[in-house]
């Protein structure tokens, strides 16, 4: 029996993040311009598997994700077990540019979904210069709580179980069967709290409604990306922020829903190949 | 149409097994038409109609029949393929003790979408799936 292997390589690294040591899983394919991503709320990078499989990609983008401290194979801090995880746009934000900056990646392009496509406008806005462009896909500038976020950390409810039920109505209609449920297993095997925690930013502390229209796009050309089913950031909520962001691009993938790079991978790449030929140039 | 729900879930051996530490009863309102869902450890017993006096029932769940329509097509639009999705625009309210609601959601959601046209399977093209009619297995 010979196996396959996929030509991704991870590793791990070891760098302080708000002046604590973390240990922190980063993985990578593909040489050329480099393209940072960023996961969703309570996954991890694996969500980015099939960029890096697909030489259409790889072959002119070294595609790097990283899992956030406390996701993925990505570790909580020393002493997380007596705290609460809670994510702010201060820390996500000294995170990204941290990693980055350890990693020598020079004026990356971005791409961010859903609380990554929250930051990547908050970065878009501050720190437009650090990269080349930047593609937020699922991107609003806010989003209600429409749930007790309570639900997602509390002893008499599975954890896992209700992460992944929460989220699986976000999932496209047209997904994969085998990419639904590996997006949506990601989700179950969360960490206690961390979905929860990520989504203080997303839905409590990240708002950046008012000052989202400041984004200056001749610093750094912004794409925004959003599939149709998404709920949770839908496609009137994207097209008032493209529509409030002179320069920007806006494309709604129909028939995808608010994973849209893991849950429906061939249908997405259709909507992101040409804005990577465009970025490019 | 309500009633085809007790033979569609217990026909499905994976959604009764997944409920299987689930017992209770919910209600179930389809605009002024209630319903009252009693569910042993996964199985549903009974659908019984309203109007009730005094239904017991540990959450219901109430949304406009107009918005259930919606969600029990075969392709569901946007906003309306999922519970959440009612939810988050403000049509289903979700009342009474939702511990049991969310500790079993997917249950749930996946049990009430059985109330749609045909189970879509992406093995099979929706041209080929028979018309899944109440009393048939789905």
């Amino acid at each position: 029996m010979r196996a396959r292997f996929e030509p991704i390589v991870g590793r791990y690294m070891h760098l302080d993040l708000f002046g604590r040591p973390h240990r922190i899983y980063v993985e990578a394919a593909g040489e050329g311009t480099p393209l940072l991503c960023l996961h969703t709320a309570g996954a991890d990078g694996r969500q980015y598997r099939a960029l890096m499989n697909d030489e259409r990609v790889t072959a002119r983008h070294r595609v790097i994700a990283f899992d956030m401290p406390w996701h993925g194979k990505s570790s909580p801090p020393a002493g997380w077990h007596n705290e609460d995880y809670q994510l702010t746009s201060a820390q996500y934000t000294e995170m990204i540019l941290t990693v980055m900056s350890a990693l020598g990646l020079e004026r990356p392009i971005l791409i961010g979904c859903s609380i990554g496509g929250r930051i990547a406008l908050h970065l878009a806005l501050e720190h437009p210069d650090a990269f080349r462009a930047i593609i937020g896909l699922q991107a609003g500038a806010h989003v209600d709580p429409y749930y007790d976020l309570n639900f997602l950390h509390r002893a008499d409810v599975h954890g896992g179980e209700v992460c992944g039920a929460v989220v699986s109505g976000l999932v496209g209609p047209d997904a994969p069967e085998a990419e639904r449920w590996e997006t949506l297993w990601h989700y179950m095997q969360s960490g206690p709290g961390v979905f929860k925690g990520d989504l203080y930013f997303y839905k409590i502390e990240g708002d950046i409604r008012s000052r989202v229209a400041q984004i200056d796009t001749r610093h750094c050309p912004l794409f925004l990306l959003s599939g149709e089913y998404d709920y949770s950031c839908t496609p009137e909520e994207t097209r008032a922020v493209a529509a409030s962001i002179p320069g920007s691009e806006v494309t709604i993938m129909n028939g995808l829903g608010h994973f849209p790079m893991s849950e429906n991978p061939p249908e997405f790449l259709k909507h992101l190949l040409p804005v990577l030929a465009k970025i490019s140039g | 149409m309500i009633e085809a729900l007790k033979e569609r879930v217990n026909d499905d051996p994976a959604l009764v097994r997944r409920g299987r530490y689930l017992t209770t009863t919910f209600l179930l309102e389809v605009g002024a038409t209630a319903w009252l869902i009693a569910i042993f450890e996964g199985r549903i017993m009974s659908v019984t109609r309203g109007p009730f006096v005094m239904p017991s029932s540990s959450f219901a769940l109430r949304a406009p029949a107009e918005e259930w329509e919606k969600f029990w097509s075969r392709r569901p639009p946007p906003g309306s393929n999922d519970l959440m999705a009612l939810i988050k625009r403000r049509v289903l309210r979700a009342e009474g003790d939702l511990q049991i609601f969310m500790a079993h959601l997917r249950y749930f959601k996946e049990a009430l979408a059985k109330l749609r046209p045909a189970q879509a399977s992406p093995q099979v093209s929706p041209q080929v799936l028979p018309q899944v009619l109440p009393g048939a297995s789905a």
